[in-house]
């Protein structure tokens, strides 16, 4: 029996004449890479930005480890455990490599007024950036990274924090197939230290082999929730993505 | 960002504050410490205006209001009628600290907004205090004016107290500056200024930080509102928060280079004199506005990011370009990255 880790129930959100968001519900269990996948606008980003407190749902509820979250905002859900990344890549291009994850890495009231890095700050980001091999640029300004090394900084940064549930907004989208392979390896390592995931993505194959369950939005609600097997014979999906 | 504390940092710190510690007691013209004792005062009030403006990224246009309210704190203490003598020095820090506490409400309202929405919320904030200013005549005195207790000092060295204490303020200032940039709260600051939404993702104490560099700012320019005040004697409401002040403070913020140590002090240095000189030049009209706006817009133009920034990008570019020269003469492999070399020289 497997508890579930996000609960979301009746989520609405319109922007003028356009529901994004309808009456959407689904569960995410703990442990699982759970896939969130659907056509372009089918309301899968406007559903991570409500999850996430970036968005103010219209209606519908949002639970997260057993609790209710009554008003989300992002820092505190950060706090709790639950968080997310873009899906253009948002680091902080002139702090360094480092900073971007000392910052993402939480601190005390006290140590805001500390040293901007600690040596236990060092070597904590040395530790992660060591797991992303990005140990080298530790140093640099984030801004002379390349598009693919962002993602995998991003990635980084919010793991530093030590979450329960992390949020990937298309973690390959622009990038290249042996970055994909990378940022693959890396969910994988992080699940198995029992981090669970829900992902949006765009490439399937990536999705098929990586995420179990899949569920597919199509105009702001679920249509289509299982194994990924059963997903790609499921006809509703077929029509969403094909048109019938 | 360079961010420790290096031996040629300590060395130009050192000699900037050990030269203008001794100009009094070296001596020189008359006009001379009058005319720094300006450009220290807008040295230390940039300085102040950059760790919000600079560090957060809001751009106040409203912090005159602040030195207005430090300048009245002081007149209204020691009004004309009582002896002033070194008290109204003492008094300072506990102005300073009473507008950082009043100023934190108007700053978690202000700062609900962004930009230039922000600016203009700041701007609001000048106008109050000056109809307040204008209008609250038992403790003002109104369009009046008010006069401080006149300061007892010898002739000779008149200026000297207020001399010294605009460069403590200066020093101050210049030193919550550094302990900004070494600290997390600098950190926090830089990622509310790159982007607010995403610092907010990541747990950074938003708000605080937001507050803490309102407060600070706010208290620091209250204070040398307050020297003002005594210096000049009788304060009226168009001069103690004159929009002029507020757009000095940060022009040379500009100038000299947002978010950096010397930015602001740099721009001081520059535009107080210049300003001094073309007052001058053109007698007391007010046509150095014109050479304000000119200077705006070759920042804006040709140094968006002010001097110090400026200089730091084409050093770094023009030594990475000569240790890409070097390797390439060496036959090394084109796909390392020069990690070494490039350092930022902020």
């Amino acid at each position: 029996m497997s508890e579930n880790l996000l609960e979301i129930d009746h989520l609405t959100k319109r922007f003028g004449g356009v529901t994004a968001v309808d009456e959407c519900s689904f569960t995410v269990q703990k442990g699982t890479i759970t896939a969130l996948i659907g056509p372009n606008g089918s309301g899968k980003t406007t559903a991570f930005n409500m999850i996430t407190g970036y968005l103010k749902a219209d209606s519908g509820e949002i639970r997260f480890n057993g609790e209710t979250i009554a008003r989300p905002r992002p820092a505190d859900l950060y706090r709790r455990g639950l968080s997310r990344t873009f899906q253009q890549a948002r680091i902080f291009p002139e702090l360094t490599v480092e900073e971007n994850l000392v910052v993402a890495a939480g601190y005390s009231w006290r140590q805001l007024f500390g040293r901007r890095v600690s040596e236990i700050d060092r070597e904590r980001a040395k530790k992660m950036l060591g797991e992303f091999r990005l140990e080298a640029m530790a140093q640099l300004p984030s801004a002379d990274l390349s598009y693919g090394q962002r993602k995998l900084l991003e990635f980084a940064a919010v793991l530093m924090s030590d979450p329960t549930l992390v949020l990937l907004d298309e973690p390959t989208a622009g990038v290249n197939p042996v970055m994909i392979d990378a940022m693959e390896q890396h969910i994988r390592q992080r699940h198995a230290a029992g981090v669970t995931f829900l992902i949006v993505e765009h490439d399937m194959q990536l999705v098929m082999r990586l995420c179990d369950p899949v569920i597919v939005l199509d105009h702001g609600a679920p249509i289509a929730f299982g194994s990924p097997d059963l997903i790609q014979k499921d006809t509703r999906v077929l029509e969403a993505y094909l048109g019938s | 960002m360079k961010l420790a504390i290096t031996r040629a940092g300590l060395i130009r710190a050192g000699v900037f504050f050990l030269i203008l510690i001794l100009v009094p007691v070296v001596g020189g013209p008359g006009w001379l410490l009058n005319t720094l004792i300006f450009t220290i005062m807008y040295a230390a009030l940039s300085s102040s205006w950059n760790l919000l403006g600079g560090y957060a990224g809001y751009p106040s246009l409203g912090h005159v209001a602040f030195f207005g309210i430090g300048a009245y704190a002081t007149a209204i203490i020691f009004t004309g009628s009582v002896y002033g003598g070194y008290a109204p020095f003492f008094v300072l820090p506990l102005i300073g600290i009473a507008v950082a506490l009043f100023s934190i409400p108007i700053g978690w309202v202000s700062m609900r907004t962004r930009a230039d929405v922000f600016a203009i919320v700041t701007i609001t904030l000048l106008f109050i205090t000056q109809t307040l200013a204008f209008n609250l005549k038992n403790f003002t005195g109104g369009a009046q004016g008010k006069s401080v207790a006149p300061a007892p000092f010898d002739v000779s060295t008149y200026d000297w107290p207020f001399y010294y204490a605009m460069l403590i303020l200066l020093a101050i200032a210049m030193g919550i500056s550094l302990y900004f940039r070494r600290s997390k709260i600098g950190l926090s600051l830089a990622t509310v200024r790159a982007d607010e939404d995403k610092a907010h993702g990541v747990g950074v104490r938003v708000t605080a930080v937001k507050l803490i560099a309102f407060a600070v700012s706010a208290g620091l320019v209250a204070m040398v509102g307050g020297v003002w005040a005594y210096y000049v004697g009788f304060i009226y409401p168009q001069f103690a928060v004159d929009p002029l002040i507020t757009i000095g403070m940060v022009l040379m913020a500009f100038l000299g280079g947002r978010g950096t140590l010397w930015g602001p002090v740099l721009g001081a240095f520059i535009l107080v004199p210049a300003q001094e000189y073309f007052a001058q030049a053109f007698g007391a009209s007010e046509l150095y506005l014109l050479a304000y706006a000119a200077v705006f817009l070759v920042i804006m133009l040709f140094l968006p990011r002010g001097i110090l920034p400026s200089i730091s990008e084409r050093l770094k570019r023009r030594r990475a370009s000569a240790a890409g020269a070097a390797r390439d003469s060496a036959n090394a492999a084109p796909t390392a990255i020069p990690t070494s070399e490039v350092k930022a020289v902020r």
